[in-house]
């Protein structure tokens, strides 16, 4: 399985990130919990469990409950993090999200695990790449995809700041720290603009946003100026960011999600309703075949050769 | 453990009898003039509802979030004449109100929402919701070592829907003797008998084998509810389930047990005998 394989040097695994985070926000707010389903391990919270032991609640292998019983611990005053496999948080438990979660407005804050095709080999059934198109059908919900380390922090910090639902989808795959300005800030709702370009736009969260950073070099090199925007909160979009993109007459979306109803299809509401422009959208057609992670984003397309190769090709599309 | 011994309060029973009778009226007054509701049940649950609120829930209207508030969750959200009748009748919002039920932008919908209405604690309709939410509220005040209490009501046929089970074993995990649930065990689902549908019996031996505390009880006998659900539950070290042995239609007499009823609405005729009859 990918994830038993040694992280490769300068490459971190955000699981960490919201590790550390929790921690250190607990530490500071007794109202924090923590809500898992025989997910301690997978969600790198043993470390939690063995600081704040009173304040997990762990309900075994019942998502339906999971989910619930952190709508009841918001009810009873706490701020609780509901930690387990996308895959399962999501699927399994979609009607305690909505019902329980989304539509009733509470204050409660889910954490996908290891979304995306991290569970490699494992197949479909492991695999979260439905997750964002069924979770941003929920309006209030906020729906967080963090790119790296210091986003998945930032991330976890404004969902506990927020008063209200918040999904934060965090990745096992290894990737690395993105550079960006000094004094950068996150708030939910505003992407970032990584690379300034004026030809197209890229825009990709998640595992995808460094790819996408690749690939918009590797055009520069050919004199392809091409914008790359990190757009880490699905739902609400940064529509202004959307408009500006738009502009540059060329939309290249990309995700480790399926193609069908996540961010491509989010963002392709608001262009084709605003400032249509030529657009592709990236990512899994559905289920995948066998396959370890990194070999399904080759297979798809989804690496800087590709993501490049899409971007030209959306180009000729440019009236 | 209720006490065998408790002392009959005949006031407060009587009170929690006229507010029964006045929910049952109100309630169906609202499902004929909306022409919509789930009547059969709003009678099965309602001498549940009239002994929580009237003599049982510490809780205070004009602070319906107050953190030492005792929790009840009404998992069961289709029957809404009867909870919102008791509602309203016990102060959360005016009677009048009453009157819109499930007219556009009302804010008393088919199934109840906590960002409508004070007193809702979670939005139910879906069935299976209600226990794992209360579930959650329980280990709040288990954690917090507060002693608010959490009642949460279900149907039977509800029982069928996996999540009460996981729930269950959470509960009794956790030792959560400040959680109590509640059965209103009609033995009528919407299209037919529990028991023919996928039966629950025997009922009481399954919640046992969960780990529950459990007793069954007439759930029309107020001074039993009473009993049951006002006992402290201090020490006991385990949730309790009450199966509260109802009738669907309870006080019409042709609705009484009778599966028609469980959405059905009354004409004009129907509506005046059942008025005649809830006296």
């Amino acid at each position: 399985m990918s994830a038993a394989a040694p992280k490769p040097e300068g490459l971190f695994d955000c699981r960490d990130s919201f590790a550390a985070t929790i921690e250190a926000l607990a530490e500071a707010d007794p109202r924090i919990v923590t809500v898992v389903s025989d997910s301690v391990g997978s969600s790198k919270l043993g470390g939690f469990r063995t600081k704040f032991p009173d304040r997990m609640v762990n309900v075994g292998i019942a998502e339906q409950t999971l989910v619930a019983v952190g709508a009841g611990l918001a009810n009873g005053g706490k701020v609780p993090f509901v930690s387990a496999a996308s895959c399962f948080i999501t699927g399994r438990a979609l009607e305690q999200v909505k019902a329980d979660i989304a539509y009733s407005n509470v204050n409660v804050k889910l954490i996908g695990q290891s979304s995306g095709v991290a569970y490699g080999e494992l197949g479909p059934t492991h695999h979260s790449i439905e997750d964002l198109a069924w979770l941003r059908l929920f309006n209030n919900l906020k729906l967080i995809v963090p790119a790296d380390p210091w986003q998945t922090a930032e991330a976890i910090k404004a969902a506990a700041a927020y008063d209200g639902p918040v999904f934060v989808r965090v990745s096992r795959m290894a990737v690395p720290a993105l550079e960006r300005p000094e004094g950068s800030v996150f708030e939910i709702g505003k992407a970032e603009t990584l690379v300034a370009g004026s030809d197209a736009t890229i825009i990709a969260n998640g595992t995808m946003v460094h790819r996408a950073v690749a690939a918009a070099e590797a055009l520069a090199a050919d004199g392809i100026s091409v914008r790359v925007v990190n757009m880490a909160t699905v739902n609400p979009l940064d529509e202004a960011v959307i408009a500006a993109a738009t502009e540059t007459g060329a939309i290249v979306t990309v995700e480790e999600h399926s193609v069908r109803g996540g961010l491509g299809g989010a963002i392709a509401e608001i262009v084709i309703s605003t400032n249509p422009v030529p657009m592709r959208i990236l990512g899994f057609p559905g289920f995948v075949p066998t396959g370890s992670a990194e070999w399904l984003f080759d297979h798809f397309g989804l690496n800087a050769t590709g993501i490049a190769e899409a971007v030209r090709q959306t180009l000729s599309r440019k009236t | 453990m209720p006490s065998p011994a408790a002392p009959l309060n005949t006031d407060l029973v009587g009170e929690i009898a006229a507010q029964a009778l006045w929910i049952r009226r109100r309630s169906f007054q609202m499902v004929y003039e909306a022409q919509l509701g789930h009547p059969g049940g709003d009678f099965s649950a309602t001498d549940v509802l009239a002994t929580l609120y009237f003599g049982v829930l510490r809780h205070n209207p004009s602070q319906p979030r107050d953190p030492n508030r005792d929790r009840f969750v009404m998992s069961k959200g289709h029957c809404t004449g009867a909870f919102y009748s008791v509602l309203a009748r016990a102060g959360f919002f005016p009677e009048a109100d009453l009157a819109s039920y499930m007219q556009p932008m009302s804010m008393l919908n088919g199934h109840p929402n906590r960002n409508y209405l004070p007193g809702v604690e979670t939005n139910t309709g879906p069935l299976g919701h209600g226990l794992p939410v209360a579930v959650g509220i329980a280990i709040a005040g288990q954690m917090d070592k507060a002693d608010f209490r959490t009642f949460v009501l279900t149907g039977d046929g509800e029982l069928q829907e996996g999540s009460n089970w996981e729930a269950a074993l959470t509960a009794a995990h956790r030792g959560l003797e400040n959680l109590t649930l509640i059965v209103d065990r009609n033995r009528l689902q919407q299209g037919a008998r529990t028991e023919e549908t996928a039966s629950l019996d025997p009922l009481d031996e399954k919640w046992r084998a969960f780990g529950w505390h459990v007793e069954v009880v007439d759930g029309h006998d107020h001074q039993q509810l009473l009993n049951v659900l006002s006992a402290s539950p201090k020490g006991r070290g385990k949730p309790l389930c009450v199966i509260a042995n109802t009738f669907k239609g309870k006080g019409v007499s042709f609705m009484h047990d009778n599966v028609a009823w469980h959405h059905g609405v009354p004409n004009a005729e129907q509506y005046e005998q059942a008025m005649r009859e809830l006296v």
